[in-house]
């Protein structure tokens, strides 16, 4: 099968889908010839025009709510903010408007959007364009949230994101960009609350959520070369989320990691460890471990910075106290 | 450019001169840093600016507040700041301005009234009005410059507050930099009307004024500063002026945004440092000999500091969890 890279695969579905529909368009900040900072987007514009690719002024909050109008009668917008951090300049149109207005009205209005935005650090770029921030919207009821883990996901689930009827928030890792994956070229969707279980074990459910299920399948690798099977699990979205598929596996494994690249606190490592505390505890041979970021805002400097985010070693070490029963309270 | 006949003002030409050189200094020795990969992420140049920063700078007082932006060396170094410091937050070592935690896009200067550079686009209009506020508040005379670019005027935040700012009469003045770009896109794709009008709909005394001489800057900024201190304020000033670099130091191949001769037109014609040493030539302020030997002590300056900032340490690792919150009197060690 061919690869390509998880910009290509994101732009693709992009482009099939506005093929599809006319009454999808894009906007964004420096979305059409300049094609996004991380050319994403590149050769849209050519396709579509600068009707359907608009490039916006630096207005994030006035461009969301132009959106939220524009999906309740009748367009199907797709958002794109530049930098994930920005959601927070995005909040109220999306979590006050666009998250409720279904429900408020009774099932009558709908707002089919699409937000496609980025998460990660280890970029050296700071407090302000570093944080992965998708544990906010996806505490809010009405939204969709959805974490694509590879090329492949990216692609599939951005055309599923596009066809729903409710508001969506997609966060791409801008770490990954290039990175490649076996895409086919047929058309695929991938639904959405359908958990990937990328690798088979019995010793120890890893949980990770985008890059993170890179940093996990690496765990992965370093404990197999112990003898133990650890078993990789990707969730693909936060909202709706596949709980069925996480809570079988733990009742299998009997131990579980949860990795996430968000602040640990308060956060999406939480959310998944309590559920599994909740419904597979009989089932439960040591405590459901949660790695998240660090609670710091993200550090410049690259001596502080690396040692934020979970890496597979930590992962790999966790698990092996985990799996060896060496994971006190306490410790 | 007009020449202040007294000759006190002799000194002021010359800092201004020296401040300018010293920002350009800076620039292409962080430019250099990034392209030997010494650098750690991207950084957005400030080249080409200078007579704004300076100019305005020039004016304040240290006790003077600005809020700077992600294009912020330039507003650093007017302000007051040491190359050192500089260098070594733009490689994150310990001894950098914010110990290595903020790095380029959050250079900030406290000891000189720098409240810090912003990566949020607009993120610190809001910054800069609760300074005026506070001063006003604490009843002291400290002014408050705003700084952001022509990109900014799309964010509300700066209309929600320019129009309390107008409402208090605050002691701030919005330096709007419009460099013609914001990013990969050129202002008038983004800014509908005039830029000045925005601040007179407010009822904001506004002005707009050649970025590129120093001395109109700056003969407008006294004026300016001099009146929002007696409570005056606001003002909003719109400086015209031109990026020679990128967007950022990553941004090479731009032709398909903006033409390469209209870069060397600024270059060549409107360069700030350039014609401002023709004209002290001319004022006889300084001979051929001062400007080269200010130009040399500069380049040495910014040589060793980069010396020194490649050898400093980084900070402990122990330093990640620190400053996350600010210890209250009486509290134990914060953990
Ligand atoms: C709220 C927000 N939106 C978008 C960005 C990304 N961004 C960084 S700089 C920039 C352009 C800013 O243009 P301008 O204000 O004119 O400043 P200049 O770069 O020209 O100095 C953009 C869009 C950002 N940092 N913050
Ligand atoms: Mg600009």
């Amino acid at each position: 099968m061919r690869e390509i890279t998880l910009s290509k695969a994101v732009n693709e579905a992009i482009a099939e889908e506005m093929r599809r529909d006319s009454t999808i368009f894009l906007m964004g900040e420096d979305v059409a010839e300049a094609g996004t900072p991380f050319k994403v987007l590149s050769g849209l514009v050519e396709e579509f025009g600068t009707e359907r690719i608009v490039d916006t002024p630096i207005s994030e909050p006035g461009f969301m709510g132009l959106a939220v109008g524009a999906a309740m009668t009748g367009s199907r917008p797709i958002v794109d903010l530049m930098f994930g951090d920005f959601i927070f300049l995005v909040m109220d149109q999306l979590c006050n408007q666009a998250a409720k207005t279904h429900y408020m009205s009774g099932g009558k209005l709908s707002v089919p959007l699409v937000l496609r935005t980025n998460l990660g650090a280890t970029r050296r770029s700071a407090a302000q364009h570093s944080q992965s921030l998708h544990a906010l919207v996806a505490h809010i009821p009405g939204l969709k949230v959805a974490m694509p883990s590879s090329a492949y996901e990216a692609k599939g689930l951005m055309k599923t994101a596009i066809r729903d009827e409710n508001p969506v928030v997609i966060f791409e890792d801008k770490l990954m960009y290039n990175d490649k994956a076996p895409v086919p070229e047929e058309e695929y969707l991938i639904p959405f609350g359908e958990a990937n279980i990328l690798r088979e074990g019995r010793d120890i459910t890893l949980i990770g959520t985008s890059s993170m299920v890179q940093v996990c399948e690496k765990a992965a690798d370093m404990l197999a070369e112990q003898g133990i099977e650890a078993e990789v699990i990707d969730p693909r979205t936060l909202v709706p989320l596949d709980e069925d598929s996480l809570i079988n596996s733990v009742k299998k494994t009997s131990r579980a990691i949860v990795v996430d690249e968000g602040h640990q606190s308060y956060g999406i490592t939480g959310e998944i460890a309590s559920r599994l505390n909740e419904k597979a505890f009989y089932y439960l041979d040591a405590p459901v471990q949660r790695m998240g970021a660090m609670d710091v805002p993200v550090p410049f400097s690259p001596a502080l910075e690396d040692i934020t985010v979970p890496t597979p070693e930590r992962v790999f070490e966790q698990a092996l106290k985990s799996v060896k029963g060496e994971l006190f309270h306490g410790a | 450019m007009s020449r202040n006949s007294k000759k006190s003002n002799d000194e002021a030409y010359v800092r201004m001169y020296q401040q300018m050189v010293r920002i350009r200094a800076f620039e292409d020795n962080a430019n250099k840093l990034y392209l030997a990969a010494k650098m750690p992420g991207l950084t957005h140049m400030y080249s080409g600016q200078e007579a704004v920063a300076v100019g305005i700078c020039e004016a304040l007082k240290s006790t003077d507040k600005i809020t700077s932006t992600h294009r912020g060396h330039g507003h650093c170094v007017a302000k007051g700041a040491d190359f050192k410091e500089m260098f070594c937050e733009l490689l994150g070592k310990e001894e950098g301005y914010c110990r290595g935690k903020g790095g380029s896009m959050h250079i900030a200067d406290q000891e000189n009234g720098n409240l810090g550079a912003n990566a949020i686009v607009g993120g610190s209009a809001g910054i800069a009005t609760g300074a005026a506020l506070s001063a006003k508040h604490l009843g002291k005379d400290d002014v408050t410059v705003c700084f952001f670019g022509d990109g900014a005027l799309g964010q509300g935040l700066l209309y929600e507050v320019m129009n309390m700012a107008a409402l208090w009469n605050l002691p701030v003045i919005y330096a709007c930099e419009n460099n013609l770009y914001g990013e990969y896109t050129k202002v008038e794709e983004m800014a509908a009307g005039e830029l000045t009008a925005r601040a007179k709909a407010f009822g904001i005394e506004s002005h707009i004024v050649d970025g590129q001489d120093v001395l109109a800057v700056n003969k407008l900024s006294q004026d300016l500063v001099a009146r929002a201190r007696k409570g005056e304020g606001p003002f909003f000033m719109q400086l015209n002026t031109y990026r020679y670099h990128g967007h950022h130091v990553g941004d090479i191949n731009r032709e398909y945004y903006r033409p390469k001769s209209e870069e060397e037109l600024w270059k060549t014609e409107r360069d700030p440092i350039s014609n401002f040493a023709k004209w002290l030539l001319k004022e006889k302020v300084l001979t051929e000999a001062e400007l080269n030997q200010i130009e040399k002590d500069v380049q040495q300056d910014a040589k060793d500091a980069v010396t020194y900032a490649e050898a400093a340490d980084y900070p402990d690792v122990s330093e990640v969890t620190l400053h996350v919150y600010k210890q209250n009197q009486g509290e134990g060690a914060s953990q």
